[in-house]
């Protein structure tokens, strides 16, 4: 029953406001063999149990109170919360650059109903405006929702639309390009756009915040300043996803779509480049490029949008004692692409051989990376690689698993042809096989050690 | 308004305070003995100036339900401070540092805060809900203090009234601040995340005695679960005062609880001259409608000037500002609280709202000082306009803080015409107060989103009530009727063993005196004797307490057995001795008497009473042996 006067109530607690005719919102005293309560009665969360009653209290704090405990609720009004986001008109200024805000779903910005708990998204320029004026500073802000999804629950049909967003933006002539996301799968979304836009003339930067933006420690604000600061200004025409470089509030990093993934569940600074270095770091000041062979701002209205995609592929995430069925399972659906995250420089164990070679007979395209992450995949240094190269399986060089998955699909998108596959798979596009990992690319501090204490002790987290 | 003339603290009479309308009430933050902090597992209470890394976050203020920026989160973001947290691994992990999602909260804090709860007679909550309570001050890296209501509308008695008390909640304390320079302020985090009760009561006390007194009351009462930690910092008090026509003022941070009746004094007189000053301002035709302000860059007209902190500050490269307030002659010395003047207000609000920490940060016209030259004054009156009637008020810093400095100086010197601001303070040291923040409005509560609510069932509450000591007022009164020492009666009943007296006298029958003796001088008389801060636990004493009911031990066998638990640490009761070992050793007594000398044969029996006593003294009641060897002590008992 989906009864918005008793929100979110059920059961004995549903049964209980009924008798009393105590709608949500009412402004109540309860009486309970324990005493009286004063508040307004709001919404319950549809995961809580049916016993309880929620009372938001004069002091602002809420609690529950057992429905069976109640003997009488004293209505004395009724106050509705209706929660708004303010809107200022978002200033516009012909000296300044046009940035586009594509959004997606991820509440870069959102205010909390302080009632119901509920996350509001601030996205309309003027409420953009509203809660970070400090854009106005850097560019004319304007804004489109694509979609409003979860990041996980991002798919084909929101990456094509979203690289088709870019195209139409870049036609119109546009100076920069921010995409709200989510965090979880903002990496999958940054490889997969590499490969969809290619050749863009402005700077794409994907956003998004690991604290909600209704905390006053947020780095929503923080992160949306950054990423616009870098469509705007930046002459780095790339995809890139922008997000903390430390934990504290100091500067942001811009990392390559193909090099970047998160990799803490919590940590503002969760995502870092792997097997390689940042293209830059950025700040509310300035922009500071670390590396220069990265492709440059131009003038044109020239890109790329090659949004082909083929749904039947796969990751396999290999671990020791796997089963053939795995891979068996994968070849009876239909699957044309698989990629192995193999372990040490690629591997799996030995029965899984007979499925890999029906999987070649099948015309499967099967590709490795490494679960470890950082490093090549490397098939002759031990009979097992070899011997899976035999089976059809090829190595995906130091595309991370992530990456090979969003290119084998996209590849397979565009051919069936599996020597085509192979071309475009093993041919870097967008950074996503690099001809060499220098020895920055791999640091990983291990904590305790008295000179990496030392070092950290001196820098700000 | 009554023309009453605030007298010295020590003359001011409970007539006198019932004249203003003085209304106080309290918020008790107690920390709770836990091991752990509340929403992670971090070691609680362990403190430590070291640290081995910093992290730098600013506070942005979020939007209240209306769209507005509360009171308090406006100025915090006119502030713009850089807050700089410094951690050590050892007691701060990634959830401090709001890297990490809570862990469920601790389940011991919740406990005795419920416990804590009973005993203020408070409608306990079936649900505990997790709000968050928004600080933009930094002193919590979120931004906001996980709070939750564990119960609401209890009471407690004083004199011949109830004290009501509004609500009590379980909370994470705060950082401790390091040090607050311009626009840097530092904080210490080991503190952070330790289980906290606070305990708000209503404003129902009516003189600033009465209020230390309530605070005593509920310090006592916590106490005596012996669940809470003592010790400095341990327990703070906001002490809310206001007076009729004045409006609620927080009176933050007080340590100490003989400190809270100058400071209430002392807020109460700041809030009644201020309400005077309004009256003049009135009288001068000044009301919030005709209050007239004006601000001008004075740098150089000062120049040359041979008054130091501003001739270094134009040296620096620093602007100076000057505030014309039309028609405020003299009132910039318009006394606020003891030895203290209107000046003040403005000066702590252009160091706080402005960050021009260094004092003095303001001059003004009103004042005797010398400051700069009255040629410069002059020369500033003149350029900005000013009558002889009007104050003129000077700030200097960088730009962009002068601008907020000059800004605050206007807004103060209006708010005086509507009234008294609601504000948070800070206690100092001499008994008066300084403004810290503005007082922050209800719609800093927040749901947490991160936790789901928790269901207190009845069992768990039941399970807590029959562990709970009596409350303190109960127990005083039967203490009194069981007519133990006067002076034993208030610490037995703060005491967390006044359970084991309970038990001691209604169970195992003992002496209501000898019990609360044992239970409150002994541990006294050993002090010398504790080693590790080892104390007595409430098993042991038990164990002791049967003994003697058991008649293991004698009355003194009490004193002996926690000596030794003390000395050796351990818990040893003497065997009961035998009819049989008695006669022995009353039969060595003799021979043993025999080779004495005595001068006065009478006092021979008081000897042998010794030698014997001396054997067998804990094990047996001296009144047993004296009735076998025909003693009787002089003067009685």
């Amino acid at each position: 029953m989906a009864d918005d006067s008793y929100k979110g109530y059920r059961g004995e607690a549903l049964s209980t406001l009924k008798n009393f005719d105590a709608l949500v919102w009412s402004d109540v005293e309860i009486k309970t063999a324990n005493g009286k309560y004063i508040g307004i009665i709001l919404p319950r969360s549809e995961t809580a149990d049916p016993n309880h009653i929620v009372l938001k209290l004069r002091s602002g704090y809420n609690v529950g109170i057992a429905a069976r405990k109640i003997e009488d609720i004293q209505i004395n009004g009724r106050n509705e919360a209706h929660y708004k986001i303010p809107e200022k008109a978002f200033p516009y200024d012909p000296k300044k650059p046009n940035v586009k805000l594509l959004g997606t779903g991820g509440t870069i910005a959102s205010r909390l109903d302080y009632r119901t708990g509920a996350v509001i998204p601030a996205f309309t320029p003027g409420e953009l405006y509203g809660s970070v004026p400090e854009l106005a500073d850097i560019c004319n802000l304007d804004t489109e929702k694509l979609y409003g999804v979860f990041s996980e629950n991002m798919g084909p049909e929101q990456w094509i639309g979203t690289a088709q967003a870019i195209g139409r933006e870049i036609e119109k002539g546009i100076q920069g390009i921010v995409i709200g996301h989510g965090t979880d799968t903002m990496h999958h979304t940054a490889a997969i756009l590499s490969f969809m836009v290619q050749n863009s003339p402005v700077p794409i930067v994907m956003v998004g915040s690991q604290r909600s933006s209704d905390r006053p420690s947020s780095d929503a604000a923080l992160n949306l300043q950054h990423s616009v600061k870098t469509a705007a200004e930046s002459d780095i025409a790339e995809i890139m996803v922008c997000m903390f470089g430390p934990t504290s509030d100091i500067y942001g990093l811009l990392h390559r779509g193909t090099r970047v993934r998160k990799m803490h569940s919590s940590y503002r600074s969760t995502f870092r480049t792997i097997g390689d270095i940042p293209i830059a770091m950025v700040s509310t000041e300035k922009i500071i490029p670390i590396r220069q062979d990265y492709k440059r701002r131009r003038s044109d209205k020239n890109v790329v949008i090659n949004t082909a995609f083929e749904e039947q592929v796969s990751i396999v995430y290999y671990y020791p004692n796997m089963k053939p069925d795995i891979i068996d399972s994968l070849i009876d659906n239909n699957y044309k692409g698989i990629v192995i995250a193999g372990t040490g420089l690629g591997h799996v164990n030995k029965p899984l051989y007979p499925s890999l070679k029906r999987a070649k007979e099948k015309g499967i395209a099967v590709y490795m990376t490494v679960q470890t992450l950082w490093g090549y995949v490397q098939m002759y240094v031990y009979d097992t690689g070899r011997d899976m190269m035999e089976l059809g399986v090829i190595p995906g060089a130091n595309m991370l698993p992530e990456v090979g998955y969003m290119k084998l699909g996209w590849a397979l998108g565009q051919t069936n042809d599996l020597e085509k596959v192979r071309e475009i798979m093993m041919t870097p596009i967008a950074g996503e096989i690099t001809e060499r990992e220098t020895s920055n690319g791999y640091l990983i501090f291990q904590g305790g050690i008295p000179e990496v204490e030392e070092f950290i002790s001196k820098y700000r987290k | 308004m009554s023309d009453l003339k605030f007298k010295p603290f020590n003359e001011m009479t409970e007539a006198d305070y019932a004249t203003v309308g003085f209304k106080s009430g309290l918020e008790i933050h107690q920390q709770v003995m836990t091991s752990k902090k509340l929403f992670c597992r971090c070691p609680a209470g362990r403190y430590s100036e070291k640290y081995d890394a910093e992290i730098l976050r600013h506070m942005r203020p979020t939007l209240s339900e209306l769209g507005e920026y509360d009171g308090t989160a406006l100025m915090e973001f006119k502030t713009k401070k850089d807050i700089i947290y410094r951690i050590h691994r050892d007691t701060v992990c990634t959830y401090e540092m709001d890297d990490t999602p809570p862990f469920e909260i601790n389940e011991e804090a919740l406990d005795i805060s419920l416990g804590i709860g009973m005993l203020y007679n408070l409608n306990m909550v079936d649900e505990v809900h997790i709000a968050r309570k928004q600080y933009l001050d930094g002193s919590i890296p979120t931004g906001f203090q996980r709070t939750a209501i564990v119960g609401v509308d209890g009471w407690i008695p004083y004199k011949d009234r109830k004290i009501r008390i509004f609500q009590l909640s379980i909370e994470e304390d705060a950082c401790r601040e390091v040090s607050d320079i311009g626009h840097l302020r530092t904080y210490l985090t080991d503190r952070l995340g330790m289980p906290l009760i606070e305990t708000v009561t209503a404003p129902d006390m009516q003189t600033p005695q009465e209020v230390a007194e309530v605070a005593q009351i509920c310090r006592r009462l916590v106490r005596s679960t012996g669940k809470v930690r003592t010790g400095i910092g341990a327990a703070r008090e906001d002490v809310n005062v206001s007076v009729e026509g004045g409006t609620r003022v927080e009176i933050k941070g007080v340590p100490r609880i003989v400190n809270i009746p100058l400071l209430t004094y002392n807020e109460a007189m700041r809030q009644w001259n201020l309400l005077r000053l309004r009256e003049e301002l009135l009288r001068r035709g000044i009301t919030p409608k005709s209050f007239e302000s004006k601000t001008e860059n004075v740098t150089k007209l000062l120049r040359k000037t041979r008054y130091q902190p501003i001739q270094i500050a134009i040296e620096q490269g620093m602007v100076v500002s000057c505030v014309v307030l039309r028609g405020f002659k003299g009132l910039l010395q318009w006394q606020t609280q003891t030895g203290t003047y209107f000046s003040r207000e403005i000066s702590d609000r252009v160091r706080v709202v402005a960050c021009l920490t260094t004092l003095p940060n303001i001059i003004h016209s009103d004042s005797a000082s010398e400051t700069i030259a009255t040629s410069e004054w002059q020369a500033i009156r003149k350029y900005l306009g000013g009558t002889d009637e009007d104050t003129l008020v000077i700030v200097w810093g960088s730009e962009q803080d002068i601008k907020t400095g000059a800004q605050e100086i206007a807004i103060r010197a209006k708010e005086a015409t509507i009234g008294i601001p609601s504000e948070t303070r800070q206690a100092l040291r001499d008994g008066t107060n300084g403004f810290e923040r503005i007082l922050p409005g209800p719609d800093r509560m927040y749901p947490d989103t991160d936790l789901p609510p928790k269901k207190i069932s009845d069992e768990r509450l039941q399970k807590i009530r029959i562990n709970l000591p009596k409350p303190i007022w109960e127990n005083e009164c039967w203490y009194s009727e069981l007519k133990i020492p006067k002076d034993v009666i208030k610490p037995l009943a703060n005491s967390p063993l006044s359970s084991l007296f309970e038990l001691a006298v209604k169970e195992l029958k003992i002496n209501p005196t000898l019990a609360s003796i044992a239970l409150i001088q002994y541990p006294k008389r050993l002090k010398r004797l504790q080693k590790n801060g080892k104390v007595f636990d409430v098993e042991s004493l038990t164990i002791i307490f049967e003994a003697y009911s058991n008649g293991k031990i004698g009355r003194e066998g009490i004193y002996t057995a926690m000596r030794e638990y003390l000395s050796n640490g351990k818990l040893s009761i003497p065997k009961k001795c035998t009819e049989a070992e008695i006669k022995k050793i009353i039969i060595e007594s003799e021979k043993d008497l025999s080779k004495i000398k005595l001068i006065n044969s009478e006092k021979k029996i008081h000897v042998q009473m010794g030698i014997i006593m001396n054997k067998l003294r804990g094990r047996i009641d001296g009144v047993v042996i004296a009735g076998m060897i025909g003693y009787v002590k002089k003067g009685g008992c």
